[in-house]
């Protein structure tokens, strides 16, 4: 049953300074809106509370892609699709690209932004796995100033993050140190298009003379926000493969995530999923 | 009763021609288009996104225009299943192949999936079949199996050839 | 007929309403609009069993600006009127189920009208609610006449105790469940009504019944036929969802337009329409089987039970399809079958594509795998032994006196998906896999019309007439929903008359200008209806012959000339053809036996999978369909509806899954209700044979339903020969193949040897 529309404002402002002084103005009375792919299904389920929003979407300093020598930094805007043609994207954050390809279809990909993922805060949500393996860190902007925070707690709840209602994710800065990892991303959904996820995994690990170096293994749909699997990331650094590792890190797991069920799913299934998952991805390492 | 802010009044280009309408400004694209403009080719399946019966092309992309509100369609250029057939009733090399194959049974998902295969087409001239299926994925259809609407994007692409 | 004419019935021309379709052009309901037309929506109940106590009507609303409808309303009878009279158009006193409507509202504004719906309050004291075929069969709560069975047959063919007594069979049991599966047709549910005293009721709709929807709203206002005009509006798919149920959103249309005096209309949104709308009849089917140890059926006792939800709607029929279906395509001298459907407090289910054939189907399929195993032969060794022959009886002990062969279809079925090789290739590769692959397959068929003596008491009409331009144009009440009604008669015409395809027209379903051919269901609108087609055409022409204006030889050009010349010196030129039965078919009602239909169409389904035992998730990797349906009258449609059925079918196997919450769909949307994408699908690959039946146009036979009944239990079978777990109840979730797989493993470690995979 659909929101009651009419009661809904969208402002376009026509500056990004005009953006955050009407955030700092009003804090807490507008929101950003930018692709609407989440919003928007919110609204027609009727359960938009939020009312007020200001339109973001063809903001230019939130859209540019810039690489540089140690890192590259996407602007909030980046849609999925942009993600996915990027060519440096494409050649050193394959899990980044591989979740903008599974979030949605086409049409949802050409519209949903990596900053409105991050700000919608779905515990299902298929980048942040990969955003929290790559060290990723934001920049939030308001009238007041800049600051750059670790992607990683960024979120405290559900729906809850380390952000203030006068701030705007502006930027998304992934550093460019794991290209000789071994890197890992598999979604299970409820199909194989259009699917939201019931575990998704992303995964890194560096392996050196059959040992375990470091290692980011990261999971969504099995917490309320995305978890990095911290327990398991310890017990397996300095460790050389084999099946008693992998069995060690299947039963670390239970302390790192806690699945639900829902009408999608239940809490064994992801469970035993996500277990499943973490050793389909240890295997891939050399032993 | 709530509070109503003003209606908002929008300009955008729609099938090749300017048109100006007046709209709450987060009503639904969709709507906006079959009721304003009763351009009634583009369909609600589902109104969450999940369906691709109400795909439009805004600024050249393929969107479920179920989830865009009318504020952002300001300044864009749209075009509708209505825009795609050629000048003199002749129609698109992919509407022709539908029609060929069998690609629409019921039709209620046809506008929206022959946009998709439109655009498909556009970026992949020659599709594998993976390149088809996720290049379809995000329109639903119950009638057909898609069998047939993948035999009419690869006749569409053996006839279109250069020119479109 | 001229020489050169080429055979139209056969061929693939153009689809009749397609360049609209491609265009988007077509008009469906929600795309028509009148003027000073208002929006309806129905208030619903959010309990699943109660008293009613108090409406409200909550503030901030402008309740003078709305139309409000209650039961009080109505000016005839509170029923939609099917079969029972049990079903209120709106609650009055007392809801037997979530989502039922018990007030209507109309209002200018769409917008407004949702936040009115929003703001009626309606108190409800709860009764006791059933929500489980188990409980409703317990008969402790009684919610429905005397013992909660709308409806129970019998069907006893031979002496099964006396078969299952002999010493020298095996016997078999397995219980087997399907669940509620949602139509899902792309265009939610939609009606527009205009209704005054003086000139009556009109509706104009998304449906496949126009005189379903009649009969209903003749109640619901207590006027004649002739008051009641009901048209079908393009219909953006229906597959059985919107055969019975349009006459309830017909008559709230009506109801609001009728208070109101402007017309009204409903669009249900996808949410709404899940929740409320019919589904699937949920089942569970125990089939005890006793078969000699070379592998010939003995008997088979089968208790089939059907969860028909609140309301009687059509689950006797289906639950009649169901049994008949029940024992398949095999001989067996000594059947049993007990069927009932019982009613629940969940929102009533109703038809859906198969209509209780796919569910006995598949318990039967699975069945008869399970039995195979029992006594060491292969799936496939088995069904040879004991498929039905030419000159044997049914379960029903109905007589196939056409030629089938049943083998042959097997034959071709196992060539082309090149099963042997992938059974022996699976079975070395498999052990070590992940990935495990399997193949499977399931044989049954498909009954075409109604059953028994149904299409008898339909009698259906059709009529053919000829146009002022000369063109000819086919009168009948049977629905174009995607199938391809309306290329099919035409087809049918052009070439009974042998005259050019576009000479016909097809006449949009109007009940003020159509007969009633029947309704568009039970796979009989090319079968049944274009034979009359054909018979109405044929009088037609002789009618011009007769009359001397047509010489031998004519051409297309010809025949308009003199429809024209008719016309023009004699008046109207119009025939009409009513439905005859075929000679020599004898059902009885009373003991369900007999010729339950006058056709079967026979059918082998392969399916081959990947069922990934890290995830558990299972993908279809080829699919192939063979079935033998008379004659083939449009290639391409006729491939597209088995295409179609198939993945309707892979949804209903592996993950259409309806979750309820208190009686209630709670996975209500497109995201949450999962039926395939484009990239869930393999091509599916279809091969037809063609035994004519004589008393369908050209031969045909009806195949609409058919693929619904062969794709889940051939990708079970699937399943269980790359796993060697064979699941029970569908859909077969992941999760719920983890849970096969679990207590597979915890049941081979208990008897402390390892489970051996299955070959």
């Amino acid at each position: 049953m659909r929101s009651y529309v009419p009661a809904y404002e969208m402002r376009t402002p026509a500056t990004l300074a005009e953006t955050l002084v009407t955030l700092a103005r009003e804090p807490g009375i507008w929101r950003p809106f930018a692709g609407g792919t989440d919003l928007m299904v919110l609204l027609e389920a009727g359960k938009l509370a939020h009312r007020r929003f200001l339109n973001i979407w063809k903001l230019p300093e939130l859209r540019c892609v810039a690489v540089a020598k140690d890192s590259v930094t996407l602007g909030a805007l980046a849609t999925y699709t942009e993600i996915q043609s990027h060519p440096i994207l494409s050649a050193e954050f394959p899990l980044l690209c591989r979740a903008a390809a599974e979030t949605g279809s086409v049409a949802t990909q050409n519209r949903g932004t990596l900053g409105g993922n991050i700000a919608n805060a779905s515990p299902a949500a298929d980048s942040p796995p990969a955003l929290a393996v790559y060290d990723a860190s934001l920049e939030l902007i308001s009238a007041a100033g800049s600051r750059w925070v670790s992607y990683d707690g960024f979120h405290t709840g559900y729906k809850k993050m380390l952000m203030r209602p006068d701030e705007l994710i502006a930027r998304i800065r992934l550093p460019r140190d794991k290209n000789n990892w071994i890197q890992y991303y598999a979604k299970v959904g409820t199909r194989r298009a259009q699917a939201i996820s019931k575990v998704c995994l992303a995964a890194a690990a560096q392996v050196e003379a059959g040992t375990i170096r470091d290692v980011r293994i990261a999971f969504g749909s099995v917490a309320p926000t995305v978890v990095r699997a911290k327990t398991v990331e310890a017990a397996l650094r300095g460790q050389h493969l084999n099946a008693n590792v992998i069995a060690a890190s299947r039963a670390a797991l239970e302390r790192d995530i806690t699945p639900i069920d829902d009408i999608r799913s239940t809490a064994r299934y992801r469970l035993r999923i996500a277990q499943n998952l973490l050793a389909e991805f240890l295997k891939t390492l050399p032993a | 009763m709530p509070d109503a802010p003003a209606k908002i009044e929008i300009e955008c280009i729609v099938n090749g021609a300017p048109r100006r309408f007046r709209a709450w400004p987060m009503d639904r694209l969709l709507d906006v288009l079959r009721r304003e403009l009763a351009l009634t080719g583009t369909k609600e399946g589902c109104g969450e996104g999940e369906c691709g019966a109400c795909s439009v092309l805004l600024d050249g992309a393929l969107v479920n225009s179920c989830l865009v509100p009318a504020a952002q369609a300001a300044g864009s250029v749209i075009r509708t299943i209505e825009g795609l057939a050629l000048a003199g009733e002749k129609l698109a090399a992919v509407q022709q192949a539908f029609l060929d194959c069998g690609g629409a049974q019921c039709g209620i998902c046809t506008p929206g999936m022959i946009l998709a295969a439109t655009v498909l087409l556009e970026k992949h001239p020659q599709p594998s079949e993976t390149e088809i299926r996720a290049g379809l994925s995000g329109n639903l259809c119950r009638c057909t199996g898609y069998t047939k609407i993948f035999d009419a994007v690869v006749r569409a692409c053996q006839s279109t050839g250069a020119a479109r | 007929m001229p020489s050169q004419r080429q055979k139209l019935v056969g061929q693939s021309v153009p689809r009749k309403e397609g360049r609209d379709k491609v265009t988007g052009r077509a008009r469906y309901t929600d795309d028509l609009t009148f003027p000073a037309m208002l929006h309806g929506a129905t208030v619903r109940s959010e309990v699943p069993r109660g008293i009613i106590r108090k409406i409200e009507f909550g503030p901030g609303i402008p309740w003078d600006e709305f139309t409000v409808v209650t039961a009080r309303d109505i000016p005839g009878e509170n029923c939609v009127l099917l079969i029972e009279h049990d079903q209120p158009l709106l609650a009055d006193g007392k809801v037997n189920h979530p989502e039922e409507a018990i007030v209507l509202l109309a209002h200018p504004d769409p917008y407004l009208l949702e936040e009115a719906r929003r703001a009626v309050r309606i108190l409800i004291d709860p009764l006791p609610p059933i929500f489980t075929l188990e409980d409703s069969l317990a008969g402790e709560e009684i919610i429905w006449g005397k013992d909660n069975i709308f409806k129970s047959y019998s069907v006893n063919k031979g002496d099964v105790e006396a078969a299952f007594a002999r010493e020298d069979c095996v016997v078999v049991e397995g219980e087997y469940r399907t669940g509620a599966q949602e139509q899902l047709y792309i265009e939610p549910q939609a009606m527009i009504s205009i209704a005054n005293p003086d000139d009556g009721v009109t509706v104009w709709g998304s449906l496949q019944c126009p005189y379903y929807v009649q009969k209903a709203l003749i109640a619901i206002f207590n006027l004649p036929a002739e008051k009641i005009r009901v048209v079908q509006a393009e219909t953006g798919g229906g597959f059985g969802g919107k055969e019975e149920y349009p006459s309830m959103i017909a008559g709230h249309a009506a109801l609001l337009a009728l208070k109101s005096g402007r017309p009204v209309k409903i669009v249900y949104d996808r949410a709404e329409d899940m929740a409320a709308t019919t589904k699937r009849h949920p089942s569970r089917t125990r089939h005890r089987t006793a078969v000699t140890r070379d592998g010939k059926l003995l008997a088979m006792d089968i208790d089939f039970a059907l969860d028909g939800g609140a309301y009687a709607t059509l689950s006797s029929v289906v639950l009649s399809r169901g049994t008949i279906h029940a024992a398949g395509p095999y001989f067996c001298p000594n059947v049993r079958i007990r069927s009932r459907v019982a009613a629940t407090n969940l929102p009533p289910h109703g038809a859906f594509r198969g209509f209780g054939a796919p569910q006995s189907i598949f318990a039967l399929e699975r069945q008869m795998d399970s039995v195979a195993q029992a006594i060491g032969l292969s799936p496939e060794e088995f069904r040879r032994r004991n498929f039905i022959k030419q000159e044997e009886t049914t379960a029903t002990g109905q007589i196939i006196h056409e030629a089938v062969n049943m083998d042959r279809l097997l034959d071709r079925a196992l060539r082309e998906s090149d099963y042997a090789a992938k059974r022996e290739r699976f079975a070395r590769e498999n052990p070590t896999a992940r990935l495990k692959r399997g193949i499977g397959f399931a044989t049954f068929f498909h009954g075409a019309g109604f059953t028994g003596s149904g299409e008898s008491y339909l009698a259906s009409l059709v009529d053919a007439a000829a146009t002022p331009e000369g063109r000819v144009r086919i009168l009948a009440a049977s629905t174009e929903i995607g199938q391809g009604t309306n290329t099919v008669f035409a087809q049918i015409a052009a070439e009974a008359l042998a005259i050019d395809y576009d000479q016909i027209e097809i006449a949009q379903p109007d009940t003020a200008a159509v007969p009633n051919s029947g309704p568009t269901v039970a796979s009989r609108t090319s079968m049944v209806v274009g034979k009359l087609v054909e018979t109405a055409a044929l009088a037609l022409k002789h009618e011009l012959t007769s009359a001397g204006l047509l010489a031998p030889n004519y051409s297309s050009e010809d025949f308009a000339r003199a429809c024209r010349e008719f016309i023009a010196t004699r008046g109207p030129l119009r025939s009409r053809a009513q439905y005859q039965a075929p000679p020599g078919l004898h059902w009885d009602d009373a003991t369900y036996s007999g010729d339950a239909y006058g056709a079967y169409a026979w059918a082998v389904y392969v399916a081959e999978v990947t069922v990934d035992t890290a995830t558990f998730e299972t993908h279809v990797d080829d699919f192939v369909a063979v079935q033998e349906v008379g004659k083939v009258i449009h290639p391409v449609f006729a491939a597209g509806q088995i295409e179609g059925g198939v993945a309707q079918s892979i949804g209903f196997a592996l993950t259409e899954n309806v979750v309820w919450h208190n009686g209630r769909m709670a996975n209500g949307q497109m995201t949450n209700y999962i039926m395939p994408t484009s990239a869930d699908l393999p091509r599916i690959r279809i091969f037809f044979e063609e035994t004519p039946y004589p008393f369908g146009p050209d031969g045909a036979k009806g195949i609409g339903e058919l693929p619904l009944d062969g794709g889940a239990p051939a990708i079970l079978s699937a399943i269980e020969n790359a796993t060697g777990i064979s699941v029970r109840e569908i859909p077969a979730t992941p999760e719920r193949l983890m849970q096969a797989f679990d207590a597979a493993e915890s049941a081979a470690a208990h008897e402390r040897e390892p489970a051996r995979p299955r070959a």
